[in-house]
């Protein structure tokens, strides 16, 4: 039984110019215990996609169509207090930037004690404290700083406490979005060191989303590749990385620097993500494909399974 | 920069303000086209009237030693005499005070209440009619000149439903006197206040009664600026990070908005209070007049009619400086509560 | 570049906010609004004395305190005038003063904030303590003192609210300056040669012109306010000209008998016209500064 199943998820934003389609019929399943990485370019969708399961995306947007199941609780259509009550309970949420994140006002600690005890209110303020100081600890972090401000703190810490916060009161599942863009390239390592750690010793299950191929490559059981609201290719991290299908997996993968090869031209893809507010016909990455064809500018692919991985393209159905 | 280093830049810059301020009215009232004494008269006095009252009121000197004379007069406390009838006007400035004090209190009070109750409800239904119509009054509202708001309250309130009074502060007779300590009283001129410290409950009664409609007349006019402000303030921090990810952590709705949100719109706040406070005092000469409660802000228009000019730069001195005042203070409260500055 | 080339760049950006009202929504239809309600006021009032029925100052024209009827469809005041004609006429002083006291701010805010912001050093610390000092005031009282020497009349009464308003214009221009004159491509003109005043009316002016025209818009709000304050207040105009303050102020005291008509008329027009500038000016600095991007 999967731990979270989500069913032609639709997400859309409403505004006065145009309804942009964020999340576009996008179907995914995870099993306990395993890890997702979720990527693609900055605006595809994948924000947006991790803020659904919890049902936080910001307004305009909206949650249209589709099913999110967590461990059988209906996500998209369960109250207010219930969906609060999953929040934070079970499942985390790692947020980009750890500078804003954190109320600039409060202590370490006051985060600590407001989220326990909104979930556990017979705990009393001493024992939440004292759960924080362990995660912090756990997380190597001196426990003693849990009475100190976020600004205090440096960008890697900071990012320390936030996995904390989400970890605090045992969620099944973690989601972490970019987790590392806003950190150093040292500290961005160390980040995924202690999550990969975590996922072991805690038995996560963990969506990572980025942009960032090379962390998922070490980290994720599976990988999903999102363009432009829709799933390009879902498959298995060595199948993926060693035979991309999909052209935008292709030109991913071409795009990231190798030092090993001399000589090489950086490669990058031409062209621009397309307007959502007035998306092309067919298949969304025609424009920038170097194999489309016909079928492609008319036609829109559905995700179809070959050998064990999705794709959406034509030029695969081909084959 | 700590606290103590700021308070002294603050009065620094301060001291050259007020100067100048004392000097702007200085010119007007004493230079600008036509002496006031004879301005006074209109011109129906005899040269040895006019002599002899000039001299009375220190208006025969040369210009430079009036002024010295002026400054050197506040100093002391002393803000002129009456042209009607010589006596310290800091007498009848004092005296009026606490009645536009009282008011002011109460105005700011329904104004910055009402301000953020609506502002808050327009952020929480953003985009909707509810908010739309919030909106639309906080701008009308503005409009709206006060006297006529006074006005169309008196004759709803006070003369159809003659739900409440019409004028004036108080039933005749009536006076709250204060605390009593060792056999005397001691009153602060806020009616409401003393009515409490003297435990006379229908005084209170009565205070809260003829203090309602022009407390509310120019509170309403004077909330659209706080409803914007709280609106703005708090569809921004909604939006903010910090706040999505207490969401994120389960934290109920309510701890969100008041604890998360509003916190961070409270500042602005306060800064606003500051600068309304001008404003305020505005509104209060003409929310005065019109409901006939004896403030500063009649006497001025008082001494308006009796073209009283030396009581009338007494109060306009003291109008400015008050507001100097008032300003100073919100800049320092400002910085003690900013943590960026405190920590 | 020519002078006028660079001015239509400015411009052309400037027109097509204003232009495509769908794309504004809110602001825009407060734009709108504001100024629909404004011109037909002025319309209005330019042309009292050929649309109102009766003369607005000719006394006994019908029965004393009338209510509203066919013949007097706003009722008469206390000396028998029609105030159906002198609300028609009444807002004539209204946009006299504004008009006055705007194009009074503009000439001596507007050159002040420009030149002392954009100098910088001491023209600017001593520029900004005066305005400082000023602005300290609360409008009316300084307005009023202003007024109470001046005399009567609508130039005065425009001088009054115009001094009291001159720190406004200030402060947007010096902070507008302040920010444009740090921006890179001021200072890559000046590399290139520019001097002071051009880089000042080329680059800096234009920037800080829609600013300009969101208080200006403001200011006339104000004023028309602030003319009706002084005029309540006893520093208004002789009693033979039709004003909506006039009727508002004299209104107070036939407050207790009942005659409603006396000041709900006038006084919903001078609402309506700040109303209109107020929109005009709301909606223009949304436009031109959009506060929440969504």
């Amino acid at each position: 039984m999967s731990l979270l199943d989500i069913q032609s998820l639709i997400v859309e934003y409403h505004t006065l110019k145009a309804n942009v389609r964020a999340v576009d019929r996008v179907s995914l399943s995870m099993e306990k215990g395993h890890t997702l990485g979720l990527v693609g370019e900055s605006g595809c969708g994948k924000s947006t996609f991790g803020l659904s399961t919890l049902r936080l995306v910001p307004p305009p947007g909206r949650i249209v169509g589709g099913h999110i199941t967590l461990d059988g609780t209906d996500i998209v259509n369960c109250s207010d207090e219930e969906i609060r009550k999953i929040r934070g309970k079970r499942i985390g949420y790692i947020f980009q930037d750890p500078m804003t994140s954190l109320n600039p006002v409060k202590r370490i600690g006051a985060h600590f004690v407001e989220m326990i005890r909104t979930h556990e209110p017979e705990v009393s303020e001493r024992d939440a404290l004292k759960r924080g100081r362990e995660v912090l600890e756990r997380l190597g972090i001196l426990p003693e700083r849990i009475d100190d401000f976020p600004h205090q703190f440096s960008g890697g810490m900071r990012q320390r406490v936030m996995i904390g916060l989400a970890l605090a009161l045992g969620p099944d599942l973690l989601i972490a979005d970019e987790p590392t863009t806003s950190l150093d390239v040292i500290v961005e390592a160390q980040i995924i060191e202690l999550l990969k750690e975590l996922k072991e010793s805690l038995k996560l299950t963990l969506i990572l989303i980025t942009h960032n191929i090379g962390i998922v490559a070490e980290t994720a059981d599976r990988v999903a590749v999102m363009y432009a609201g829709r799933l390009a290719e879902l498959g298995q991290t060595d199948d993926l990385f060693e035979k991309p299908m999909h052209p935008y997996t292709q030109a991913l993968l071409d795009s990231v620097p190798n030092i090993t090869k001399k000589g090489q031209v950086l490669s990058w893809i031409p062209g621009a993500p397309p307007d959502l507010a007035e998306p092309p016909p067919g298949c969304l990455y025609h424009p920038r494909c170097p194999h489309a064809f016909d079928r492609c500018k008319k036609e829109e692919p559905s995700l179809t399974k070959h050998n064990g991985t999705y794709v959406a393209c034509h030029l695969c159905d081909k084959r | 920069m700590s606290l103590r280093s700021y308070i002294i830049a603050r009065i620094l810059l301060t001291i050259p303000m007020i100067m100048l301020l004392l000097t702007f009215v200085f010119l007007i009232i004493r230079v600008l086209p036509g002496d006031p004494a004879s301005l006074h008269f209109e011109k129906n006095a005899s040269p040895a009237t006019l002599l002899a009252f000039k001299r009375e009121l220190g208006l025969d000197k040369p210009l430079l030693i009036q002024y010295f004379d002026y400054l050197a007069g506040l100093v002391r406390g002393d803000f002129g005499k009456s042209m009607q009838d010589f006596s310290p006007v800091s007498q009848q400035i004092f005296s009026a005070f606490p009645a536009t004090l009282e008011l002011a209190i109460a105005s700011t009070i329904i104004m910055v209440v009402l301000g953020i109750l609506l502002g808050a409800t327009a952020a929480r239904s953003y985009n909707t009619a509810e908010d739309h119509s919030i909106r639309i009054f906080g701008t009308v509202s503005y409009a709206i000149p006060v006297f006529f708001l006074g006005e169309v309250l008196i004759m709803i309130f006070g003369i159809y439903l003659r739900w409440l009074p019409a004028g004036g502060r108080m039933y005749p007779g009536i006076s709250p006197a204060g605390l009593l300590i060792g056999g005397q009283r001691y009153a602060t001129g806020l009616y409401v206040l003393d009515s409490l410290l003297e435990g006379d409950m229908y005084k209170l009664y009565l205070s809260i009664r003829y203090l309602i409609l022009p407390s509310l007349a120019l509170g309403l006019v004077l909330c659209g600026i706080f409803i914007r402000l709280t609106r703005s303030n708090m569809l921004e921090t909604l939006q903010l990070d910090f706040v999505t990810a207490a969401r994120a952590r389960g934290l109920k709705e309510r701890t969100v908005v008041y604890g998360y949100a509003l916190r961070n719109a409270f500042l602005p706040i306060l800064t606003m209070m500051g600068l309304q406070f001008a404003a305020l005092l505005a509104g209060a000469i003409l929310t005065e007049t019109t409901f006939s409660w004896p403030g500063l802000g009649r006497y001025l228009v008082d001494r308006i009619s009796f073209r009283d000019y030396t009581a009338i730069q007494g109060v306009v001195v003291f109008f400015g400086l008050l507001v100097t005042a008032v300003s100073f203070v919100v800049d320092i409260l400002y910085a003690y509560l900013d943590p960026r500055i405190r920590l | 570049m020519s002078d006028d080339q660079t001015r239509g760049r400015m411009l052309v950006p400037l027109m097509q906010r204003i232009i495509s009202l769908e794309q504004s929504g809110l602001a825009g239809w407060a734009v709108l609004s504001g100024t629909a309600i404004v011109v037909v006021l002025a319309i209005m009032t330019i042309f009292s004395p050929l649309i109102s029925p009766h003369n607005p100052i000719a006394i006994n024209v019908g029965p004393i305190l009338s209510p509203p009827s066919y013949q007097f469809p706003l009722g008469t005041n206390h000396l028998g005038q029609d105030m159906l004609s002198r609300v028609i006429s009444g807002g004539a002083i209204m946009f006299q003063v504004s008009v006055i006291s705007v194009i009074v701010c503009l000439i001596i805010g507007v050159p002040i904030g420009l030149f002392a912001s954009f100098a910088g050093g001491y023209a600017d610390k001593l520029a900004s303590l005066v305005m400082d000092s000023i602005y300290a005031f609360p409008g009316l009282v300084l307005a009023i003192a202003i007024a109470a020497m001046l005399g009567p009349g609508v130039i005065n009464m425009a001088i009054s609210i115009a001094v009291v308003y001159v720190p406004s214009y200030f402060r947007i221009i010096r902070s507008q300056v302040l920010t444009i004159k740090e921006l890179p491509y001021v200072e890559a003109a000046r590399m290139m040669g520019a001097n002071g005043r051009t880089t000042l009316f080329r680059y800096v002016l234009p920037n800080v012109v829609p600013s300009i025209v969101a208080v200006a818009t403001i200011n006339f709000a104000d004023a028309i306010l602030t003319a009706a304050g002084l005029t309540f207040v006893g520093l208004g105009l002789p009693v033979s000209t039709p004003d909506w303050g006039w009727d508002l102020t004299y209104g107070r005291r036939l407050l207790t008998s009942g005659t409603w008509w006396v000041i709900a008329f006038p006084g919903l027009m001078v609402v309506l016209l700040a109303l209109g500038f107020t929109l005009i000016g709301e909606g223009l600095s949304e436009l031109y500064n959009p506060r929440l991007q969504r």
